[in-house]
């Protein structure tokens, strides 16, 4: 399987690779490439012309300040996996990360790239979402702050306008725990479950049943007003499209999402 | 065509490629280096694995031109003349494969595991190397290979 044939630059800046994005409508980011090639090879995805940001290493850190975390997009899995800040102020983000792939794709993926890609089983997307994580962008007019809320508009689609860079995630420091249920080791979630406490309130964020990652807020709500976790947890699937596909049924993803929700709020 | 320039087993080289190239069919079908093979095609089987910059890839994922400037090892470049490298002297002694097709992959996931791992425990080996696939030792002889190369400190 050979990708369509394409222009290749490698961009020295982020505002180099902005204006480069701006050349061509059919351009698209290359970061570790994790997501992208794959689809490239299968060719659901044929751009025109690859800006390779993948160099830029000012967009590999972690930082924390008093209460939020700064993850420059381009820090991947294992890096995240390894890093003494996150382990120590949002442990649940390095945790999930290592449940991506391989050992292999984790040390090439990024997580810029992983959530812009926009998979609805998106782990990390899931996580950020659930974390109520801003996502910063940069494009021809400046720069500008995107909640996770808002940033999710589809499978496969996000926010972002065509020029611009994702460069920065920021989350709160929050405790967290992350639940994927997959059929062999390397797979996308079946279903994934995150749960954090955000400002004193239980969040729950589900992958894999519907179009994005999705928010839980029937059960997140059920929980507030002190509902058991079982209780709670048989809100997981309300509001929710469920996929079905060769791993699982809509009913058994569901039921899945049921199960893992019960069992994170009992961790929580 | 995108000139790209490289380190390849310690030699330098420096090629002409499509950038739709990637990194497993530049190394076979460019350079010659056909002791990295290619499986599935697509980022599940691992036996295209390879070290670059000393972390293990998976070579059917990476464009060659994202290699630019980077040092890349495949099998070819682990044996000194004809004295094979620790993990490739474990796989032979455990028996750790039949076929050998998937083996070219296991040995440079294992080496970038013991790279990051010195010492890892049963069950993080089998961790360590869910990224690639064999389909005629069961993986228990690889198992043990692993662990015989961390104890010859490979």
């Amino acid at each position: 399987m050979i990708p369509a044939a394409f222009e290749y630059v490698r961009a020295g800046s982020v505002d180099e690779a902005v204006a480069l994005l701006g050349r061509d409508e059919d351009a698209k980011l290359l970061a570790g490439g994790h997501s992208l090639i794959p689809t490239m090879r299968l060719r659901f995805s044929r751009p025109s012309l690859l800006v390779d940001i993948g160099r830029l290493d000012d967009l590999r850190y972690v930082t924390a300040n008093r209460d939020r975390i700064a993850i420059g997009a381009l820090t991947r899995h294992a890096e995240l996996i390894r890093d003494p800040v996150l382990r120590e102020h949002c442990a649940v983000i390095g945790e999930a990360a290592a449940l991506i792939g391989d050992p292999q794709v984790r040390h090439r993926g990024t997580i810029g790239g992983s959530v812009a890609h926009g998979d609805p089983a998106s782990d990390l997307g899931t996580i950020l979402l659930t974390l109520d994580a801003e996502l910063v962008a940069r494009g021809p007019q400046g720069e500008r702050t995107i909640p996770a809320a808002a940033f999710f508009t589809g499978p496969f689609h996000n926010a972002l306008e065509h020029q611009e860079v994702l460069t920065e995630i920021r989350v709160p420091k929050a405790a967290g725990t992350y639940l994927k249920y997959v059929r062999r080791a390397p797979d996308w979630a079946t279903v994934g479950v995150a749960a954090a406490r955000v400002d004193g309130r239980v969040h729950i964020g589900l992958a894999s049943m519907g179009p994005t990652p999705l928010r839980a807020r029937s059960v997140e709500d059920a929980f507030a007003d002190g509902a058991s976790p079982a209780d709670a947890a048989a809100h997981a699937a309300d509001d929710t499209m469920p996929p079905a596909d060769a791993s699982a049924s809509s009913e058994y993803r569901a039921h899945l999402a049921q199960v893992l929700v019960r069992r994170a709020l009992e961790n929580s | 065509m995108t000139r790209v320039a490289l380190t390849v087993n310690g030699s330098r080289c420096e090629a002409d490629v499509e950038p739709r190239q990637l990194l497993a069919y530049f190394l076979r079908d460019q350079l010659g280096l056909t002791g990295t093979n290619v499986g599935c095609d697509t980022t599940s089987c691992g036996t295209c694995t390879v070290l670059v910059d000393g972390e293990s890839v998976k070579s059917c994922t990476v464009f060659a031109v994202q290699a630019e400037g980077c040092e890349v090892t495949t099998v070819e470049g682990l044996a000194q003349g004809d004295e094979l490298h620790p993990v490739q002297q474990a796989f032979h002694e455990q028996h750790a494969l039949q076929c050998g097709y998937c083996t070219p992959g296991f040995v440079m996931a294992t080496i970038s595991l013991l790279n990051e791992n010195p010492n890892p425990s049963e069950v993080e080996i089998r961790d360590g190397l869910e990224g690639n696939l064999c389909r005629c030792t069961g993986y228990h002889n690889i198992v043990k290979a692993v662990q015989a190369a961390a104890r010859a400190g490979a």
